[in-house]
């Protein structure tokens, strides 16, 4: 664990020293060059900023309304036949729309259930190998002011449900 | 899709609040989320100046160079027509070793300077184009060799053994990369 750490804690670090000493060895003006990029680093975000506003509000409201718990409830009965936890169930719901929220309910999940137990276990596990697909689709397509995506957002879920179907399997057969 | 996305969750959230009376809540999460986005942008302008910045040095040195033909042969297997000449090469390249190496913060400006360079040779400026769609595919399977965040929790809350879930994970992730993949080189075809 103290190894992993450390890798992942000097990665940013390593990246950026790595890139300067490459530019101080060629001779470049560094400090110049960093200002022209970072200029640009504002538009980019003023553009997305009107998307993030979007989905923030009207993910908020989904997650106020308590319409989760109700669709939970829907389908609860199929999930239960895959043998699939209903306690995973509002995460794999929220993760592809919302990061902040699933990472909430997540760190509640493993909380209440024991962070090594199979629950604890999986919901690490659909935590740390998917990603909040509606938001990356939508701040990516917004960037460019893109409205025909062709259908992205299928494969992006099926990535999504795939990468919970295969946490699921892979912790039963590891963890009895 | 966010045009029908977006009002199907304004409307069933707010229709299903009227109907279990729990409107009040609807309203403070409006205040709430106007105020989130603000602090989150915030922080988010901070980050992508900062590797703009970053990733305008190293597309002037050698080092982007040595990266991309160690990944050319990954490269050239998911993007259908990306030669390296292009100018969202470099920043496609990037936003990879940022996503593997789990810097979420880095890989998103990243990726949206690479959107940037592919939206300038894309013929349909109001489609994605067949690149754009599979760098979409690859940031949202979320490839990543250490899952820092969730590792960061497991050990503050006390696990024995925190990095257990580092196997499952790279099973998991790729198997999601490789059929979001797969479902894109289908929708390629297919949405003409």
């Amino acid at each position: 664990m103290q190894i992993i750490n450390y890798i992942s804690i000097v990665a940013m670090p390593m990246i950026i020293l790595l890139i300067i000493i490459n530019a101080l060895k060629e001779k470049t003006q560094v400090f110049n060059i960093f200002l022209k990029g970072a200029t640009d680093g504002i538009e980019i975000v003023l553009k997305i900023f009107p998307t993030l506003l979007g989905l923030f509000v009207a993910i908020g409201m989904l997650r106020s309304s308590g319409i989760i718990d109700f669709i939970i409830k829907i389908i609860s009965p199929v999930t239960n036949f895959f043998k699939m936890p209903s306690e995973i169930l509002p995460l794999a719901l929220l993760r592809p729309i919302s990061g902040s929220a699933s990472m909430a309910i997540a760190t509640d999940i493993i909380k209440n259930y024991g962070v090594d137990t199979f629950i604890g276990i999986l919901a690490s596990v659909i935590m740390g190998s998917t990603e909040t697909t509606l938001y990356t689709i939508a701040v990516y397509t917004g960037s460019v002011k893109i409205k025909n995506t062709r259908g992205i957002l299928i494969a992006g879920l099926a990535a999504d449900i795939t990468g919970i179907i295969v946490a699921l399997i892979i912790c039963r057969i590891l963890i009895i | 899709m966010l045009n029908i996305i977006w009002p199907v969750f304004i409307v069933i959230s707010i229709i299903y609040a009227i109907i279990s009376g729990n409107i009040e809540n609807i309203n403070s999460s409006i205040f709430e989320s106007a105020e989130n986005v603000v602090t989150f942008s915030l922080t988010l302008i901070g980050m992508t100046c900062l590797w703009n910045g970053i990733m305008e040095i190293a597309s002037n040195t050698q080092i982007i160079t040595y990266i991309s033909k160690i990944l050319k042969p990954i490269i050239k297997k998911v993007f259908p027509n990306m030669d390296e000449n292009n100018r969202a090469y470099k920043s496609i390249i990037m936003n990879l070793i940022a996503n593997i190496l789990g810097l979420g913060n880095a890989a998103t400006p990243l990726g949206l300077k690479a959107m940037e360079e592919l939206q300038r040779e894309n013929k349909e400026k109001n489609k994605l184009s067949d690149n754009m769609m599979m760098l979409i595919v690859l940031n949202t399977a979320s490839l990543q060799i250490i899952p820092t965040t969730v590792l960061t929790i497991r050990n503050s809350l006390g696990s024995k053994n925190p990095t257990l879930i580092i196997f499952p994970v790279w099973i998991a992730t790729i198997s999601a990369a490789v059929v979001g993949i797969l479902v894109t080189k289908i929708l390629i075809k297919i949405n003409k």
